[in-house]
């Protein structure tokens, strides 16, 4: 077999073999047991209640976690903005970078603050080392703040009757003390002894071979690469993401850093399974997800291995693939593997340019993040798919004409409602954003880096990959300018908190309510049928939404090269 | 509201001085033992530093060429060309890119020239190329070096790296070790 294929065989394989044990970690993190690093973080996390004044025992019911979550989150956009449009003047900016402008800073400091990175500046001159550590720190606490929401929902799933759902601030920070911060450690470490860079030092010159002057950007990379992945949030720290060579050096940190950013999605539906003692629904759920996943991965490899039709005609040696926009140490195979798995995750760090991948590729990418549902990011993946699961008992419920229910709680007209509302949010999002951008092509045409159909998807990925807090894009688009930081920057945060209250609420309403036993009438919920379903529904709004679109762009331009 | 933001307060700055003081300070001593202390792999060559994970301008017939790069190799910057696949101006580029390759290098013909050799990488800094890129430019080397096309063959094939522990990912050469090592024959 071909070592590229193995390669990401291996990838895929070790995540998932260490996925099961790490999501037992997690569940025990959550449930309170006793865990390996008791000694070192009890005494840390206790320091720092005490600091700041808080009651980590105190219960709080499901609107009392939201309003602790959407309070801190605000608090971290506002200072972020101050950095930003300070950095200028403040210490830690060895190559002397401007601040940002208010335009900028108000969306950099949102798609971080939302863990999405869509960052509409690049690494080496946007950003002073100060503003690279507060965006690294962003990068913990945001993921921590979806971890925590979907710890939320795991202890309201329980089959009890309460309001009292754990502590918001506890639940936050142990997600960042004690799963976070342990793998990031092990992840930069690997990285530090690869040739990624940390030091503080600013840009070097060199003279190279040929006797040209070129500037060589360094910096703390290698700690907040390592974030990075683990915490989906996907921004990078120099312009090119992880296709830069220091940001990742070769296919042994390739591998490490795809690793770093599946692990905890996939960690975290195992630990669903063990922390509400439900081993057959894990596997219903994971079964879906990399279904789903492999769907979309299989044909997008093929593709890129196929190469440029426009290219092959030129009667040149094809056979390496699409390789504009990619890098020769990690070949095609890996960089249509990792271009899905950013996507279906929402970490959306790149190893190659999506811009310059084959037409289909690109709409398999814009698809990923479309359906929101395989695998996602921190926490936030299991409570998107959770709102499917919604869905599909309640259809699958009057199919056969059995009350909703799921985990012994009835589903009703309201929670039905909220998943409604949250599962077509996402689509008006994408699809209202792009047909604003086209609506004003005296604005948006000028930033299109490519003339037709592949102009528009560059359109229609940048809304997509701000819906789903992805951030990855086509990045040919200029988008640099008030238009797209704040149209993209509005989008971001609606995108974030209400997939985010949403399903909080819907278990909230739902530990509320009496728990039926589970009888022979019940709906089988963790059945390979039911798994069928909650994939149709998921396909179902994704082709009805999002198809029209999509072949205004990608498909048209795949047609068009033929 | 009220209740909530003294604590949020509190507990951001805790965790700024946390994550982003304390968690840094350890990686950056964990890199103090790295190859070149953290500051990026170096090779020195007669008194002049290269960093070896970072690709360079290779224009000329006497060395090996580099990939085509959207950011002349000025790692100040990255990032690749984002150009599109159907994209004419792309295209004509890169038919121009083929073109010029068949002029430097006489006795080649069009198709044994890999896409790679005329497609930028997503860096614009791929310190790579595969070892039929650096094969196919065999001739033109020995020619101008006035070497035997199996010198410089054999000096390819040791610098060619293969895939990860002999199983996973592509086989590469990196230019710039290739062309200092074509210095050093004479």
């Amino acid at each position: 077999m071909n070592t590229e294929l193995l390669g990401i065989i291996a990838m895929f394989a070790i995540t998932v073999a260490l996925a099961i044990p790490f999501g037992k970690y997690i569940a025990k993190v959550y449930a309170g047991d006793k865990t390996l690093l008791d000694p070192v973080f009890n005494p840390i996390e206790k320091l720092f209640y005490r600091l700041s004044g808080i009651d980590a025992k105190a219960e709080m019911n499901w609107k009392q976690h939201m309003f602790a979550l959407l309070t801190i989150n605000f608090v971290w956009f506002l200072l972020g903005m101050f950095v930003l449009m300070n950095q200028g003047w403040l210490p830690l900016n060895p190559d002397g970078n401007p601040s940002q402008t208010a335009d900028l800073a108000f969306n950099t400091s949102i798609s971080f603050v939302v863990n999405c990175n869509l960052q509409h500046y690049s690494g080496e001159s946007g950003v002073s080392y100060l503003s690279q550590l507060f965006l690294m720190f962003l990068q913990f606490v945001t993921a921590g703040t979806g971890l925590a929401a979907a710890a939320v929902l795991f202890i309201a799933l329980k089959d009890r009757t309460t309001d009292k759902l754990g502590n918001f601030y506890n639940l936050f920070l142990k997600s960042c003390t004690r799963i976070l911060l342990p793998v990031s450690i092990a992840i930069a470490v690997i990285l530090v002894f690869n040739g990624t860079p940390m030091t503080f030092d600013g840009k070097d010159t060199i003279v190279n071979m040929q006797g040209d002057t070129v500037g060589v950007s360094t910096g703390p990379a290698a700690a907040f690469v390592a974030i990075k992945h683990v915490g989906t949030n996907g921004g990078g720290f120099f312009g090119a993401n992880s296709a830069h060579p220091l940001e990742n050096p070769n296919y042994l940190t390739n591998m490490t850093e795809m690793f770093a950013q599946m692990i905890i999605p996939l960690a975290m539906v195992f630990a669903f399974g063990y922390f509400l003692k439900r081993r057959k629904m894990t596997w219903m759920i994971f079964g879906v997800m990399t279904i789903g996943f492999l769907v979309l991965t299989v044909p997008t490899i093929i593709w890129e291995n196929a190469g440029n039709p426009a290219i092959t005609a030129m009667g040149i040696d094809n056979s390496s693939g699409a390789m504009e926009g990619k890098e020769v140490r990690f070949g095609t195979t890996a960089s249509a593997f990792w271009s899905i798995a950013t996507t279906v995750i929402s970490t959306g760090s790149v190893n190659s340019m999506h811009d310059s991948t084959m037409p289909l590729s690109g709409m398999m990418q814009m698809l990923s993040m479309m359906t929101n549902a395989f695998y996602g990011g921190c926490g936030v993946g299991i409570l998107n798919f959770f709102v499917f699961i919604i869905l599909a008992v309640f259809i699958s419920g009057l199919m056969v004409g059995r009350t909703p229910e799921f985990l012994g709680k009835k589903i009703e007209a309201r929670e039905m409602k909220i998943a409604m509302i949250v599962a077509l949010f996402h689509p008006l999002l994408i699809l209202a954003g792009t047909a604003l951008a086209a609506a004003f092509p005296e604005i948006t045409a000028p930033n299109l880096n490519n003339p037709g159909f592949h102009g528009f998807s560059e359109m229609l990925y940048e809304y997509t990959s701000s819906s789903a807090n992805n951030g990855s894009g086509f990045e040919g688009l200029g988008d640099n300018n008030p238009w797209w930081n704040i149209t993209t920057g509005f989008v971001l945060i609606l995108s974030r908190f209400l997939p985010i209250v949403g399903p909080v609420a819907i278990a909230g309403l739902m530990a509320n309510k009496k728990f039926i036993p589970e009888s022979a009438g019940t709906l089988r919920t963790d059945s390979g049928t039911f798994g069928i379903m909650v994939l149709a529904v998921i396909v179902i709004i994704t082709a009805l939404s999002f198809f029209p679109a999509l072949t205004l762009g990608p498909i048209a331009e795949y047609f068009s090269m033929r | 509201m009220k209740t909530n933001i003294f604590p949020a307060i509190k507990l951001t700055i805790i965790t700024l001085v946390f994550f982003a003081g304390v968690y840094t300070a350890v990686i950056w001593g964990v890199a103090q033992l790295a190859p070149n202390g953290g500051k990026g792999e170096v090779v020195t060559v007669g008194g002049k530093k290269y960093y070896t994970n970072i690709g360079q301008t290779f224009t000329q017939d006497k060395y090996f060429y580099s990939r085509p790069s959207a950011v002349d190799y000025n790692s100040a910057g990255s990032g690749g060309s984002n150009k599109g696949p159907s994209n004419p101006d792309y295209l004509a580029t890169v038919q121009a890119r083929i073109d010029t390759f068949l002029v430097h290098n006489p006795g080649v013909e069009k198709k044994e020239i890999p896409v790679e050799l005329v497609t930028a990488s997503g860096s614009g800094l791929d310190p790579d190329i595969t070892s039929k890129s650096a094969l196919v430019q065999v001739k033109r080397i020995a020619a101008i070096r006035k070497l035997s096309p199996e010198t410089v063959e054999q000096l390819v094939a040791k610098n060619t790296e293969g895939p990860l522990l002999g199983m996973f990912g592509p086989e590469k050469v990196n230019v710039l070790k290739l062309n200092i090592a074509l210095d050093e024959l004479k």
